[in-house]
């Protein structure tokens, strides 16, 4: 029998693939990208996710990852729209499939080097830390001015993938949705693996953990590389949306925009993200028609997630997690 | 004039640091106490200098804004404790994280609600806006050196407050072990309140009086709290005196990076490079000396004894 939370999953993706395809035959474009925003910020919090809800690893710099995405789309974009090489000749594109490749590249690197330094130490400290990095590098796409600074970059014309015509609403949605399915099921084959329950036990208890000859350091540092990847292919995916990238994709706003996603769905749940990402845009949206302040309604929303409802929204509706 | 524009630079250091110290002290000893990392540190720094700006153009007194800063800020502190801090001593850091990243929605929504989206100013008092002459024939702000001098009473203060009081005594006791001092009788929910007051009094004095260098705009906390995660990381959560060498160590590695980096890449790149390149470099110059301290000793210089 499935169970209650195997029921709700199936209904979420099935609503999250139904709602956009009608909307955009209703001739109603504008919800289609609204679903395309939750599908996107949803993959982005799943990477988080596989950092903060299996390893639990609460990284407050998320962002960084995120905006190095981004940046890799619009600087591949913009070198493929002006012929220039960017380095050793290398030219720019505007295949999407090579623009996630190298967007996936870069900000493993660069989890690799701020997970490397950050996973050294633990609990507050790694939160300050991971954030004190992701500031560090948003300075620097502000001081920096060859790829915008603080005025951001325009991707003149949406990127484009093989059979798939992304310019239309419609179309780019369904990558998106199909990247992002692909990243649950990737989710959750990690989880399931041994790669996954030793990065599970290592948060449940380090000693035992070390006492059996896996080292937690390596099984974190992975999990962290694989994390910022995965952000940092919805990265990319969000500069194409939004055909503009800017510093605000790497601030710290941004990776805690990731973290309520996830505590809003629940922590470590394979849904989790979508439900808080389905929460959040929605409820950007709906407060955002209502009142100007809907960052002031949202704060006191999370803050009596945070106090009254642990467990995040699947955590009410489907109970506790079952561990068998 | 290279060396008075040197020591200029470097009193700006200081100035800055000290303004980290006074936020940083208050994250410090609210982490080392409670165990909380509070995200909604510069949302107390913000209200002290909206106080500050907003009572000092109302009674014409920039000293009675500084005075109603310290209480808007502590008032607060005290009433968030209250509210919500409270309920999450016992949380994960995750939980925590998070109800305090609301926090800062709403102080900052709320703010921008009462007082409007332009930002305020503040002027310095009659009595600091003068110049003293430094050694090198230049001049510097009386009202930074001002500055450096609260900072460092507070510096004091606190160290006496801590060291030579009863209050202190019990705020030490609560960092070591908690449910003994209850044990003890000593009223250990009204100490937490006190505690985060405090810490939030600081974060607003130290708003207030940046306030009249810098614009009174909502925003303005969160770059100096991130700056002060940077200060308490390095000089060892928990630890005032990490705190203290911490803040100045940043404020003044800050300030002198900027001038003197694009001067450095000077002497072989043409000027334009050389001022882009050694900016760049300046702004990520602190993240590099934090990693460098973690590299070398992963819980800070003064890693706390908690």
């Amino acid at each position: 029998m499935m169970s209650r939370e195997t029921i709700l999953n199936a209904v979420l993706a099935l609503a999250l693939l139904v709602v956009p395809v009608t909307a955009s035959y209703a001739g109603e474009q504008f919800y289609v990208t609204l679903a395309t925003r939750v599908a996107i910020l949803a993959l982005g919090a799943v990477g988080l996710n596989i950092a903060l809800g299996l390893g639990g690893l609460v990284s407050f710099g998320h962002a960084a990852f995120f905006g190095i995405g981004g940046y890799a789309a619009g600087i591949l974009a913009q070198h493929a729209l002006s012929m220039e090489p960017i380095v050793f000749g290398l030219p720019g594109t505007k295949q999407m499939l090579v623009i996630w490749l190298v967007a996936m590249a870069a900000s493993g690197l660069a989890a690799l080097a701020i997970g490397a330094i950050s996973l050294r130490t633990a609990g507050v400290y790694f939160i300050m830390i991971t954030l004190a990095f992701a500031q560090m590098i948003y300075y620097f796409a502000i001081s920096w001015p060859a790829y915008g600074g603080e005025d951001g970059l325009s991707i003149a014309l949406r990127n484009s993938f093989p059979g798939v015509n992304t310019l239309r609403p419609l179309p780019f949605f369904l990558l998106c949705y199909g990247v992002l399915a692909a990243a649950l099921a990737f989710f959750l084959m990690l989880k399931n693996a041994r790669f996954g329950a030793a990065l599970q036990a290592s948060r449940q208890n380090e000693v035992r953990v070390a006492s059996v000859g896996i080292g937690p350091y390596r099984i974190r540092l992975a999990a962290f590389i694989i994390s910022g990847m995965v952000t940092g292919l919805a990265g990319a995916l969000f500069a194409d949306l939004n055909r503009f990238v800017s510093p605000s994709m790497l601030s710290w706003q941004m990776s805690g925009e990731l973290i309520v996603l996830i505590i809003l769905g629940g922590v470590g749940r394979l849904f989790g993200p979508v439900v808080g990402a389905v929460i959040f845009v929605v409820l950007e949206f709906w407060l955002g028609g209502i009142t100007e302040r809907w960052q002031f309604f949202l704060g006191l929303a999370l803050l009596g997630v945070v106090l009254f409802a642990r467990g995040g929204v699947i955590g009410l509706l489907a109970g506790r997690e079952r561990h068998g | 004039m290279q060396l008075a524009l040197f020591i200029e630079q470097l009193l700006n250091g200081l100035q800055l640091g000290v303004m980290l110290f006074l936020m940083a002290a208050g994250l410090t000893l609210i982490f080392g106490v409670m165990g909380l990392i509070n995200l909604a540190h510069g949302s107390f720094y913000m209200v002290g200098a909206f106080a500050c700006a907003a009572v000092a153009a109302w009674t014409g007194s920039f000293w009675i804004g500084l005075v109603a800063s310290l209480a808007a800020a502590a008032a607060a502190g005290a009433i968030v404790e209250l509210l919500v801090i409270r309920r999450l001593y016992g949380r994960d850091h995750l939980d925590q994280v998070l109800a305090t990243f609301a926090l800062i929605l709403v102080f900052s929504e709320g703010t921008r609600w009462l007082f409007g989206s332009f930002p305020l100013y503040l002027n310095i008092p009659p009595l600091l806006s003068g110049a003293v002459a430094l050694p090198g024939g230049s001049q510097y702000s009386l009202y930074r050196l001002a500055i450096i001098a609260v900072g460092v009473l507070v510096a004091v203060g606190l160290y006496l407050l801590i060291q030579k009081t009863r209050l202190g005594m019990r705020i030490r006791a609560g960092e070591s072990d908690r449910e003994m001092i209850g044990a003890l009788g000593v009223d250990v929910a009204t100490l937490y309140t006190l505690v985060f007051a405090l810490g939030a009094g600081l974060a607003g004095l130290a708003g207030a009086m940046v306030g009249a260098i810098q614009s009174v705009q909502v925003g303005m906390g969160e770059p100096v709290l991130i700056l002060a995660f940077v200060v308490i990381v390095i000089g060892g959560i928990g630890s005032i005196k990490g705190a203290l060498v911490g803040a100045v160590l940043v404020g003044v590695v800050d300030t002198l990076g900027r001038f003197l980096l694009p001067q450095l890449f000077g002497l072989f790149l043409n000027p334009s490079q050389a001022g882009l390149v050694g900016g760049a470099l300046a702004s990520m110059l602190i993240y590099v000396m934090m990693a460098i301290v973690l590299a070398v000793r992963p819980r800070g210089l003064f890693a706390g004894q908690a």
